[in-house]
């Protein structure tokens, strides 16, 4: 474990971090939803080890039953859209009978339209954002796949901080790691309060005069 | 004086070698749209959609003269015949705008995604060199890497088509996101005006993105048999091959630096 791992291992011990950012998904899905006027959202998470699409958060049509539902890499709108890293906007996809039947049989809505963009940071895809059925009132815009993909760099950078809170938290439960303890340490000095931490520290303190002596 | 020659830097020219003169002069005169492509069905122009498959039997895809798929397995890559058409829809939509402007072109699907590809840098790579090599004068490409080791030798593989004549047109990211080839000086990197004409596209002075062409509300062939609305830079790019296929049945042989010249020339945004 590096430095920087360990101070962020400490850092997420402390504050508990992951769930913390479920919210922060959660809004993000549903202000997309709004802004767009759309039946739905969903970010789905790149699975690195198997190429898989996670359902991560949802709102409006599938809310109860998507999030951890995966689907292949590479294949469908999500699939090239992570590939290929560009925005697509379709419409009327449901006259394509077997995108149709698909999409019934994995998340049990059948979506009209969808808009998917690529959810990057730095040389990574962590995912996809997509917005379902938005009304068909107006001809989509330029403007508005800026909006979409203005909107998709702050989930991106929300979807890191989730990845990295994960990862640290993979660290922090994988057992046999002694800087892993440390940090369950200083998690565990952050949680006292009054006298019991002050005595805490003096101890922490102690240890590190004996191990640096 | 084959001394003298043997001394010459490698890539340096003697005077009074064939190659130093008699070259034909066509421009400058006014290139003009009728110029560029007046008449022109795209016959002959091989156009390498290398992305998802192609469904050749779509009414607007009117077939593919070749379709082959990168398969990649422990690392390695091997071009395949491939039968399994479109995995996504996508390069049946590019096919298809491809198509309506180039009707008579040869449209060879090289598949980079789905079963037995996975996507990724090194089955992209390897279309990429596989289109390049079969001289598909034009492949339309709206995929891209952003890793910098792959960065490098997708690099070559730009300049050597640029050098061979194969002009890479490339759909470009909105985002901020730095990714290859399309920010490569090489190929012709394209997003999208809001326009609805297919044949309207606009010179950029602000590189990378050199073209704008339709990318907003465009029906294109989806799976399935179906015609479906949508938008994306790759759509955008999708026309300007079909422009280049054009351009380059009536006027063989240009390179990819003339061909840039008579895309800038024929923009709707230059003055008449």
């Amino acid at each position: 474990m590096s430095t920087d791992e360990l101070r962020a291992a400490v850092a997420a011990g402390a504050l508990a971090a992951r769930e913390g950012h479920r919210p922060l998904l959660q809004a993000i899905v549903e202000v997309a939803r709004a802004i767009f006027g759309a039946r739905a959202s969903s970010i789905m998470l790149l699975d690195e080890a198997t190429g898989e699409l996670v359902f991560e958060a949802v709102t409006g049509e599938g809310e109860d039953t998507l999030i951890g539902r995966r689907i292949p890499g590479g294949t469908g709108i999500a699939g090239w859209v992570a590939e290929s890293r560009q925005t697509l906007v379709v419409e009327d996809v449901t006259r394509d009978p077997r995108f149709a039947a698909e999409e019934a049989r994995r998340t049990g809505y059948v979506p009209r339209g969808l808009m998917a963009v690529p959810l990057v940071r730095g040389e990574a895809v962590l995912g996809v954002l997509n917005v379902l059925d938005r009304p068909e009132r107006r001809r989509f815009s330029v403007a508005e796949m800026e909006l979409l993909e203005l909107f998709a760099t702050q989930a991106a950078v929300a979807l890191d901080l989730l990845l990295h809170a994960r990862r640290i938290d993979a660290l922090l439960t994988g057992g046999d790691d002694h800087l892993a303890a440390v940090a369950r340490l200083a998690g565990a000095l952050d949680g006292l309060e009054g006298e019991r931490r002050a005595a805490g520290a003096r101890l922490l303190l102690e240890i590190e005069s004996v191990l640096a002596g | 004086m084959t001394d003298l020659d043997d001394e010459l830097p490698a890539w340096s020219l003697r005077r009074d070698d064939p190659r130093a003169g008699g070259l034909p002069r066509t421009w400058p005169h006014r290139i003009d749209r009728d110029w560029a492509w007046g008449g022109s069905d795209g016959a002959q122009v091989r156009v390498a959609i290398v992305d998802s498959g192609v469904d050749g039997a779509h009414e607007l895809v009117g077939g593919v003269t070749r379709a082959v798929a990168v398969e990649v397995a422990d690392g390695e890559a091997r071009v395949v015949e491939d039968s399994v058409g479109d995995v996504a829809g996508h390069g049946t939509a590019c096919a298809g705008i491809v198509r309506s402007m180039a009707p008579a072109c040869e449209l060879w699907s090289v598949r980079v995604l789905g079963p037995g590809s996975r996507g990724g840098a090194t089955a992209l790579l390897a279309g990429l060199r596989w289109a390049v090599a079969q001289r598909c004068e034009v492949v339309n490409l709206s995929l891209s890497t952003p890793r910098r080791e792959t960065a490098a030798l997708l690099h070559e593989i730009a300049d050597e088509a640029y050098f061979a004549g194969s002009i890479i047109v490339a759909a470009a990211h909105n985002l901020d996101v730095r990714s290859y080839p399309w920010r490569f000086a090489s190929v012709i990197s394209v997003a999208s005006h809001d326009g609805a004409d297919p044949f309207e596209f606009l010179y950029n002075p602000q590189p990378p993105v050199e073209i704008l062409a339709r990318g907003v509300d465009v029906e294109i062939a989806w799976l399935g048999g179906v015609r479906i609305i949508a938008a994306g830079n790759s759509f955008a790019a999708a026309c300007v091959s079909g422009v280049c296929a054009l351009i380059l049945a009536k006027h063989p042989g240009l390179t990819p630096f003339q061909l840039k010249t008579v895309l800038r020339e024929t923009a709707t945004n230059m003055e008449v």
